[in-house]
């Protein structure tokens, strides 16, 4: 099993925790209605101490070594500095304002592509978004410090750069419109409908 | 009676009766209801604006939005959270180890301080639009481009005031635990320190595992107590690190404002990240799971009236926490890609993970020591405590999941984080737990007083259960969606998750208002303002004999 992108990933989560969600708020609620009953309430499963302590542990260890071996960007992140990409964009930020490598990033299919950002004064954010507001995936950017972010991109789409930190109401009109948005910046094509190399 | 008389005069309560410490407890409860509210109002304004709703102009000006933003967790954490924990814990240790608090003058102080210190905050954002947000990144606070020097002053002032009326709490309390008075005449140092810190607890299971006697059979200090001790070593650390911070930005102004700025990029910004997330996260995964764990054993033993289930586990686990608090701020920075991966690897996933093992263990044993108690009478008290069972059962786990570099990296900074885990297990979690220990101490502090509508405290109870959980789920799953948390979003972009979460919220805002009419017909407003009035009966404890409360002050 693996994600192929965000959506895949954050709709899984969002089954997975509204379920969990109800589950706990019955369990509470059934607990609660016994607990004022008086005649003994028919356990539906017994749960031993050291069974729920495991599977606490296991929850919470099992969570990072299911998403490590199906969420594909994890891998590449933290060995993203041994493998050599197939493009680079720097980008600058200084006062709110970007310095793009180009008015469009257009990226084939599969690539891997380093975004390099610098901050000159503040703490920012770069984040790649589509055209439906959802996230395609983020970092932080730091003055004074390395933020690289290395990204293979399996799906077709053009995606909106926004500031993921706020830095400040600069970063704004004064009718509320980010100035840090630029649309469509990258453009993804070569892909498969469903994702993936054609 | 009529409901002009009960709201002058109230059911029963006598406030001439109160003595010094209730009535200092109460005065902190007060101002922490009254922060409640602003919150909430706060809460209410920047949900209309994310919904897109037909109101006045100046609230969608960034200025203004994001100076609302920066203030709404100052008022809601220190203002109302801090200072009602800060009361019922200023009343619970002089009550549990029967012994009179070290100084009630200090306690004053501290609510004084709190209250004039989140006045000040909010006043500088709201007269100035000081915005740099509760996160204080570098050097966004001293950015005096963007805004306004003075109230930036002020606005680390009021924090700095806060941090000051915190140390004042830690002093009393400790100074409390450690006083050689009553039951502690003839504990020592050693013994209380062995106790506070669970060590206890831990030495009696190893003990058992071979075989031998107990450490202790009878601990110096009851459960609760070493819960807010070891809490209270967190508060500290926090409080140290906020007011350092604080001065730092403070340097920074100053020197901005005579004139001679100093260069902002020699304080490296990760760094800085990385030592404010340390002490700011004790306030999230040190001393509020702490607290809250101990108040659910305190709770559910005084509701049940029975011993707590596998009460050394406890002890032990509150150790745990001890520990597990002080490693796992990483998990705010597997967004940032300069963050060695160690750190966040260990730090941010592993031992994050493990607040999933102490706060579930708190979770069962709680649990089971009302279950062993059945059948119990469905009381205020423990429905509340019910719902903040429900609130941190929904919160944590949605912190773990992003709490992982793979979620990271597509969940880091939106709503997700701040609606499904902290507001849930702020508005949820903690405040149902303290409503359920305020439902507790309510006849003890106010001497019986009747409250006058129970209807009210259900509506109250049902309202503010349903607005705060459907709240934190639609700005949940507006997160999921791609929103973020510390972005103006003025076209409507998540409209129908911003107006249900506005009709959730706006629930949460009747309950405070049925909440604070319910307490106010209870008190009056002749017995709210006697609260504020100098106690005639000076002591400083609660339910000890007269005698050696006099042996205690000797």
């Amino acid at each position: 099993m693996t994600f192929k992108s965000s959506i895949e990933l954050l709709a899984f989560h969002n089954v997975a925790y509204s379920i969990y969600a109800f589950l706990i708020i019955s369990i509470i609620a059934w607990f609660g209605y016994n607990l004022t009953r008086k005649e003994k309430a028919k356990s539906v499963v017994r749960i031993p101490f050291y069974t729920y302590i495991a599977f606490l542990v296991i929850g919470g260890v099992g969570h990072h070594i299911f998403t490590y071996n199906t969420i594909p960007w994890v891998s590449e992140d933290i060995t993203r500095h041994e493998i050599k990409p197939d493009a680079t964009y720097n980008f600058e930020i200084t006062k709110h304002k970007w310095k793009l490598p180009a008015k469009q990033i257009v990226i084939q299919c599969g690539q891997k592509v380093l975004f390099n950002v610098k901050s000159n004064d503040l703490v920012y954010g770069f984040g790649l978004f589509r055209q439906d507001g959802s996230m395609v995936m983020q970092m932080q950017v730091n003055p004074g410090s390395r933020n690289d972010i290395l990204w293979t991109f399996l799906h077709n789409g053009e995606f909106d750069l926004m500031s993921t930190e706020y830095s400040g109401p600069h970063q704004y009109d004064e009718n509320g419109n980010d100035l840090m948005k630029v649309k469509k910046l990258v453009k993804v094509v070569g892909c498969k409908e469903d994702g993936g190399n054609k | 009676m009529s409901l002009i008389q009960n709201l002058i005069n109230g059911t029963n309560f006598d406030h001439k009766s109160l003595n010094a410490l209730q009535k200092v407890t109460l005065r902190a409860v007060v101002m922490s209801f009254l922060f409640f509210g602003l919150v909430a109002i706060e809460g209410m304004i920047m949900r209309l604006v994310q919904a897109h709703a037909p109101i006045p102009n100046q609230f969608y000006h960034p200025e203004h939005y994001f100076s609302i933003m920066t203030v709404h967790p100052i008022v809601g954490i220190f203002g109302s959270t801090y200072q009602l924990v800060f009361a019922a814990f200023m009343f619970l240790v002089p009550f549990l180890t029967k012994k009179p608090l070290y100084s009630v003058k200090l306690a004053n102080c501290v609510w004084l301080l709190i209250t004039i210190g989140t006045a000040l905050a909010w006043l500088s954002a709201f007269f100035t639009h000081y915005a740099p947000l509760y996160t204080l990144y570098w050097p966004l606070p001293a950015d005096t481009d963007q805004f306004n020097l003075i109230g930036g002053i002020v606005f680390i002032i009021g924090v700095a005031l806060i941090m000051i009326g915190t140390l004042g709490f830690i002093y009393n309390i400790y100074a409390t635990i450690f006083a050689r008075v009553g039951v502690h005449k003839d504990k020592t140092t050693k013994e209380l320190l062995i106790s506070g810190f669970g060590i206890d607890g831990m030495l009696n299971l190893w003990n058992k595992l071979i075989g031998k006697q107990p450490y202790s059979k009878e601990p110096a200090l009851a459960l609760p107590v070493v819960a807010i001790f070891r809490g209270t070593v967190d508060t500290f650390l926090d409080a140290i690190v906020i007011l350092g911070a604080g001065i730092l930005v403070l340097i920074y102004l100053i020197f901005d404002a005579s004139g001679h700025p100093l260069n902002v990029a020699s304080i490296d910004a990760l760094l800085y990240k990385n030592f404010f997330w340390w002490g700011l996260d004790l306030v999230a995964d040190g001393l509020v799971l702490i607290y809250v764990a101990g108040s659910w054993y305190l709770l559910a033993t005084l509701i049940t009236g029975q011993k707590l289930f596998m009460e050394n586990v406890a002890r032990a686990a509150l150790m745990l926490e001890l520990l597990v608090s002080w490693m796992v701020w990483s998990h705010h920075l597997l967004g940032d890609q300069g963050q060695p991966e160690m750190m966040k690897l260990i730090s941010g996933e592993m031992v994050t993970a493990f607040e999933l093992l102490t706060q579930g263990l708190a979770l069962f044993i709680t649990l089971v020591t009302l279950w062993k108690a059945r059948p119990l009478k469905m009381t205020m008290e423990l429905k509340y405590l019910l719902g903040g069972l429900v609130g941190f059962g929904l919160a944590i786990p949605a912190a773990i999941i992003q709490a992982d570099m793979g979620m990271n990296r597509v969940l880091h900074n939106t709503q997700w984080i701040i609606m499904a885990h902290v507001h849930i297990a702020l508005i949820v979690g903690l405040y149902m737990t303290l409503y359920s220990a305020l439902y507790v101490l309510w006849p003890i502090v106010t001497n019986n007083t009747k409250m006058f509508s129970s209807k009210l405290s259900n509506a109250h109870f049902w309202l503010y259960l349903i607005g705060g959980i459907g709240m934190g789920a639609f700005g949940g799953m507006a997160g999921l969606d791609g929103m973020l948390r510390r972005h103006l979003y003025v076209h409507g972009e998540f409209n129908t998750y911003m107006v249900l979460a506005a009709i959730c919220g706006s629930m949460v805002l009747i309950a405070w208002f049925i909440f604070l009419f319910n307490i106010v017909m209870s008190v009056g407003i002749k017995g709210l303002i006697g609260i504020f009035l100098p106690a005639e009966d000076k002591s400083a404890s609660y339910g000890i004999e007269p005698e050696s409360v006099a042996q205690n002050h000797k």
